[in-house]
């Protein structure tokens, strides 16, 4: 059992996360959007999604930080456990009450806002389902450790962060798993069941992040794309249903 | 000097008689699907009036298209970082409100109600909530000064001469200005978009978003200052005014112009030098970006540039096209046609001829002789209120290239009718405005006959590939509507090929001759 959810589980999602978007990219290009619904309203989201956004971002940093680093390195420069607690904390609370604030404005807005509503997919709220969860279960799980002293005995960047590096080195150690307090176990469940949902919801935008912007040249040049195998009087064959022809088999 | 070659329109407003057909035709071919219900790629203004989205020109409010800070051009809504910080909540993009919100009709109560003594009633009811709704905007409210009053005062170009011009019933003066996608020499949408999916074709200059590439980030939306740019609300991408490329390929001229009832379009090439653009969109004064936008096209007659022209690939068809090109004409030559908007700084490439009908109605109420060129003359020097107002739009607010334009027009107004009238012509009046006999009758015949083959001079795309010709490639913006589309979960291309556009006589003579 413990294999399963630790070990099989987490690769399963992965590799739906890593096989999923790259079909998506391949077949879907055209529906790879953040189907922004601000046309619809301004208000609430004016306020709601940059909060949501940059808590999250600030949350997804401190994760990074949290689960990549390991404990002996910032022991190595000279960071004490409580002062990188106390940072932990204090800028996990902020991004995370970000995050919940913004989602909880932006749910709120999709609800009650009829154009946005009725603009929701059924997977759209299968997603706000996951990605609710999992917030509310990581803003519980730092809230209980400041606030409840619940977990004074445990430290997580002993535990759970040594087995979620070990699934990319390929030998998850699901022991360390098992002693974690509920709230971790299924805030970490929840999030690769995240995972494997994420390609096929709007989160995909997440992954154009456009920051070539700030490089590339103001106006681009392009020429009209002439393909092969097109013909007079009609359209170009789409992919897959080239003629067959010497110039490209010599290609 | 680098050669490049743009499509260009110039319209010619007197003639503009505000009936909606381009809108209509335009919106029948692209826009009649669900998340563009609002959308107009081509629209038509009433002058005075707020235009559409409400007051689009009102830059200080949207903060489009471009402006100079220290010397140096700049996007209005601020750098590449500030557009990535505001990437979550767009400060500047319109909602549907500033559109207006599309609905329809429950067309069915007409049919499917029982007998009864009042007549039944269809109501409107929203196509974005599906809820019964009051219609108190749309994309023409204000058309033919309807509610000027209420309106017309808030247009954001009265601004200065707002208490000169009174809104009473005969007292005003009124012209319609239909407005598509620019296609910009330096198009502030593209400029805009972080992803980089807005791109100006290399071979003719159109501007098109790559639906494919983009990815809903609304930052052209509101970096467009014509507000030509919009938001397809269901598929989350931005699409726009494809100068209708798949017809312009094959020598078509665009549906808009095609359908125009009053003839007014013309449609042509122009040549420029791309690396003169940005120097001339970051000139000092506003009103003297017409004349830096003059300075970067380039003269087909001039060897110097045919032959920069021919290194640089430019097909012989291309620069012929360019030289019998009526929209080089009428911007180059006769110099007849204004940008509109110059100080957005985007060197937009739809440009129009200022109408001459405002003065002529107040001469004519005066009862004068409307066609007499003392009385016109002196007309366009003491009316300045519709000067004014045409020169906010077309020069900003340069009242002197305006005057000249509508001097040019009244000059051939009273120059042609001694001619109809069987009189000597009398060629004093063409020089009064630095033109010469022929000359303004050759401009006549473009403005009045206006023959189909002088407005529309379009070359087809490249004539080495003449074979493949139609449609190559060309698989229109929304293909991925199409069934036969890439964004088929089970593969690609399974559904039968689907012609977009029946063929053209040249083209199915070319072809005919190829397969022998
Ligand atoms: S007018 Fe057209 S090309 Fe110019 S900025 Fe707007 S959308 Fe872009
Ligand atoms: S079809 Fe021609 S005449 Fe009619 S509104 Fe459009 S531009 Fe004006």
């Amino acid at each position: 059992m413990n294999t399963l959810l630790w070990v099989v589980f987490p690769y399963v999602c992965l590799a739906i996360f890593v096989v999923g978007h790259w079909w998506r990219y391949k077949y879907d290009k055209f529906g790879w959007t953040t189907r922004s619904s601000q046309l619809y309203e301004d208000n609430l989201l004016k306020w709601g999604s940059p909060l949501f956004h940059f808590g999250m971002l600030g949350v997804v940093g401190g994760h990074i930080i949290g689960l990549l680093l390991p404990k002996g390195w910032t022991d190595a420069i000279g960071i004490s456990e409580s002062t990188y607690h106390a940072f932990a904390l204090g800028g996990g609370l902020i991004a995370g009450a970000m995050a919940l604030v913004g989602l909880v404005m932006l749910v709120y807005r999709r609800r009650t806002v009829r154009s946005v509503f009725k603009a929701t997919t059924p997977m759209d709220k299968v997603m706000y389902l996951f990605l609710g969860a999992v917030i509310l279960l990581g803003c519980w799980n730092t809230f209980a450790s400041v606030v409840l002293h619940s977990s004074e005995h445990f430290n997580y960047r002993t535990t759970v962060s040594p087995w979620f590096r070990g699934i990319f080195y390929g030998q998850p150690d699901a022991a360390l798993m098992t002693g974690v307090p509920l709230g971790f176990q299924l805030h970490a469940l929840l999030a690769f069941a995240l995972f494997a949902l994420w390609p096929f919801t709007r989160l995909v935008h997440v992954f154009s992040a456009p920051l070539g912007y700030l490089t590339r040249p103001y106006v681009v040049y392009r020429s009209r794309d002439v393909r092969a195998g097109a013909g007079a009087g009609n359209r170009a064959p789409q992919r897959g249903w080239e003629r067959p022809s010497l110039d490209d088999a010599r290609k | 000097m680098r050669v490049m070659a743009q499509l260009a329109m110039v319209m010619n407003l007197d003639k503009c008689i505000g009936c909606h057909t381009c809108s209509v035709t335009c919106k029948q071919a692209w826009t009649n699907r669900t998340g563009m219900e609002y959308v107009w790629f081509n629209n038509v203004e009433t002058r005075p009036g707020l235009g559409y989205p409400r007051r689009w020109q009102d830059q200080e409010e949207w903060k489009g298209g471009w402006t100079l800070k220290g010397g140096r051009l700049q996007l209005k809504s601020g750098g590449r970082v500030q557009k990535l910080l505001n990437i979550f909540s767009n400060p500047k993009m319109p909602t549907m409100s500033d559109y207006y919100e599309p609905w329809t009709y429950d067309y069915e109560t007409l049919l499917n109600a029982p007998l009864q003594k009042n007549f039944p009633v269809a109501q409107p009811h929203s196509l974005i909530t599906g809820k019964k709704m009051n219609v108190t905007w749309s994309a023409n409210w204000d058309d033919d000064l309807g509610g000027a009053q209420e309106y017309a005062h808030k247009d954001p170009m009265l601004k200065g001469i707002e208490d000169k011009v009174k809104f009473e019933f005969e007292k005003t003066f009124m012209f319609y200005l239909p407005r598509i996608c620019e296609h910009c020499l330096n198009p502030a949408c593209a400029a805009s978009c972080p992803s980089g999916a807005i791109y100006k074709r290399a071979e003719d200059g159109i501007v098109l978003v790559d639906q494919d590439k983009c990815r809903g980030w609304r930052m052209c939306i509101s970096g467009c200052p014509y507000k030509k740019v919009y938001f397809n609300h269901k598929t989350g991408k931005a699409e726009k005014c494809t100068f209708c490329y798949p017809r312009v390929e094959v020598g078509l001229p665009t549906v808009c112009s095609e359908t125009c009832v009053g003839r007014l379009r013309y449609i042509g090439i122009v040549l420029y030098d791309p690396d003169k653009v940005l120097e001339a969109a970051s000139v000092e004064g506003d009103q003297a970006l017409y004349e830096a936008q003059l300075g970067c096209f380039l003269d087909p007659f001039d060897p110097e540039v045919a032959s920069a022209a021919e290194r640089q690939g430019i097909p012989a068809d291309w620069m012929d096209a360019a030289r019998r090109s009526p929209v080089r004409r009428l911007i180059q030559d006769y110099k007849v046609a204004l940008p509109l908007h110059p100080e957005y700084r985007t060197m937009p490439m739809v440009w129009y001829i200022p109408p001459l009908s405002p003065v002529v109605d107040v001469v004519k109420e005066t009862g004068f002789d409307a066609e007499d060129q003392a009385n016109l003359f002196a007309a366009i020097d003491t009316l300045r209120i519709p000067v004014e107002y045409l020169a906010g739009l077309f020069t900003a607010g340069d009242v002197e290239p305006v005057n000249a334009v509508l001097r040019k027009l009244a000059a051939m107004r009273s120059y042609m009718r001694d001619i109809n009238l069987g009189r000597d012509p009398d060629g004093s009046i063409p020089a009064a405005v630095g033109m010469g006999e022929e000359e303004m009758y050759e401009m006549f015949r473009l403005l009045a006959i206006a023959k189909y083959a002088d407005r529309y001079v379009i070359p087809t795309a490249h004539a080495e590939q003449a074979h493949s010709l139609e449609e190559i490639a060309t698989d229109c913006a929304v293909s991925a509507y199409d069934h036969s589309g890439e964004a088929q979960p089970f593969g690609v291309g399974s559904g039968p090929e689907v012609r977009i556009a029946v063929e053209d006589l040249r083209v199915r003579t070319a072809r005919l001759k190829d397969e022998g």
